[in-house]
């Protein structure tokens, strides 16, 4: 480089100080050709950072957004018994037309229990297919994979891991409203939701941590 | 070994410099035309250097034994080929609105001039790929090409192995009937059981704990726009590697046993 510089611009003056190290001079603790590398790399990872990160963050931002409480009357509390389910279906998300429409099986809770109404998702806990209520058998099935929950929605058969989630209930005017889906332990403690095929309960609770999108159990 | 040299085509005319007629004098007033093929490529070539790059590439030698089994990877690139171009004009039909996209499904496929058989093409060829991506794996591994100096391109094949999954995991939610609604629904289940990070995997795919209004345009993306890009892009780097490091010989035909040979094989 030097020599090329040298040969277009004839002999080097007297005058100037000979750099030492090579590309160094006097007080400088980085070379220029070092500073402007530097600094490019800089400018140019900055410029790349500020395209990149919002995107990521569009892409993402869906896993922190806690969605609004939505309470939806399914039907007067005359129509739900307490020996067998009443199946509803309801929208659960708005603006996708069918798609968004589920099921849950409904009746009235029994003294014991502290919820008024208990509505069970149809939403298996294996994969997350639909199951339906067989009435005659007391019992849950899914025909997929053929799990089998009994009247509770606790597993009696087949491949889930949890027992069937449920949705909160309330009664207003006479209306029985169904409100932010829950999971539940095996020993039917609420939690936070997880998704089909996560278990739950004890050290579960924290390999598959709840998102900021899934509601409080209640 | 010496190859004849007749096999591979000889260096291209230089095309003429302006000003000049190549050294033609006028004589025939047709010889502008018939060159000018021939000073289409060449101006081309002087330009681009791509004939040597063409005659390097498609010239090459490969080892003795090679057969059939080694055409394996050509024919899922064009397999990939079918999915691409089938793919462009499926999108200029298809709606990725929950509302709207099994309606524009089945007006593509009943209504549009040979709309069946473009579906056709894609929904069949996804198959084929698979199919011939395995074939050309096992081809790989049963033959040990996979060994030194090779691995890094059979790091680069199953990265593109994943990427072809990821296309059919995607692809099959968007005609959205029952069987691709649900079949997604237990697919993007079986991510979430991931631990620790699969229910966020989950969120994810879906934009959200729920299927919603964002999922199907999502997947949509996905599946026409990140993933092609990715594979395609790996697709040049495959390839570069098999032109840069050539193609294995059949374990079947061995090297010579020579003295020198024997004692590498011994040490």
């Amino acid at each position: 480089m030097a020599d090329a510089a040298d040969k277009t611009n004839g002999p080097t003056p007297e005058a100037l100080p000979k750099s030492e190290p090579a590309g160094y001079f006097e007080g400088e603790a980085m070379s220029r050709r070092r500073a402007f590398t530097v600094a490019g790399q800089a400018v140019g990872g900055l410029a790349g950072a500020i395209i990149v990160l919002p995107a990521v963050g569009f892409a993402l931002a869906p896993i922190f957004k806690e969605p609004d409480e939505v309470w939806e009357s399914v039907g007067p509390t005359s129509r739900f018994t307490a020996d067998t389910y009443k199946p509803v279906v309801f929208t659960l998300v708005e603006g996708i037309g069918e798609a968004g429409k589920t099921t849950a099986f409904v009746r009235k809770g029994t003294s014991a229990g502290n919820d008024p109404y208990i509505a069970i998702s149809t939403r298996c806990a294996h994969l997350g297919c639909p199951v339906n209520f067989v009435a005659a058998a007391k019992s849950f099935v899914c025909p997929c994979h053929g799990g089998v929950y009994d009247f509770e929605g606790k597993v009696i058969g087949g491949p889930p891991v949890r027992p069937l989630d449920r949705f909160q209930t309330r009664v207003r005017n006479g209306q029985v409203q169904i409100g932010p889906r829950y999971s539940v332990t095996s020993h039917l403690q609420p939690v936070r939701y997880r998704d089909p095929g996560e278990y739950t309960g004890g050290i579960w609770n924290y390999i598959y941590p709840p998102r900021p999108d899934t509601p409080p159990p209640p | 070994m010496k190859l004849p040299d007749v096999l591979i085509p000889p260096p291209l005319k230089k095309p003429h410099k302006p000003g000049t007629d190549n050294g033609r004098n006028g004589a025939d007033p047709l010889a502008p035309v018939k060159d000018a093929p021939a000073d289409l490529v060449g101006w081309l070539d002087e330009r681009t250097g791509g004939a040597s790059f063409l005659t390097g590439m498609l010239y090459r030698k490969v080892p003795k034994g090679t057969n059939w089994f080694y055409t394996l990877g050509s024919a899922t690139l064009f397999a990939f080929v079918v999915q691409a171009t089938t793919g462009v004009f499926l999108a200029m039909y298809y709606d990725p609105s929950p509302t709207q996209a099994y309606a524009s499904v089945t007006h593509l496929t009943n209504d549009v001039f040979l709309g069946e058989f473009v579906r056709g093409m894609h929904k069949w060829g996804a198959s084929v790929m698979i199919i011939l991506i395995y074939l050309h794996m096992a081809r790989t591994f049963i033959f040990g090409a996979y060994k030194y100096p090779r691995e890094l391109n059979w790091i680069i094949g199953v990265t593109l192995l994943i990427l072809t999954m990821i296309m059919g995991f995607t692809g099959y939610l968007l005609p959205f009937d029952q069987r691709s609604f649900w079949a997604t629904v237990v697919g993007v289940n079986i991510n979430g059981t991931g631990p620790f990070i699969g229910p966020y995997l989950s969120d994810f795919l879906r934009a959200g704990a729920e299927f919603n209004a964002a999922t199907l345009p999502r997947f949509y993306a996905i599946h026409m726009l990140l993933v092609p890009g990715l594979i395609i892009a790996l697709i040049g780097a495959h390839l570069y590697l098999v032109v840069k490091l050539g193609t294995t010989a059949p374990p079947w035909l061995h090297p010579k046993r020579t003295k020198t040979t024997v004692r590498e094989e011994r040490v």
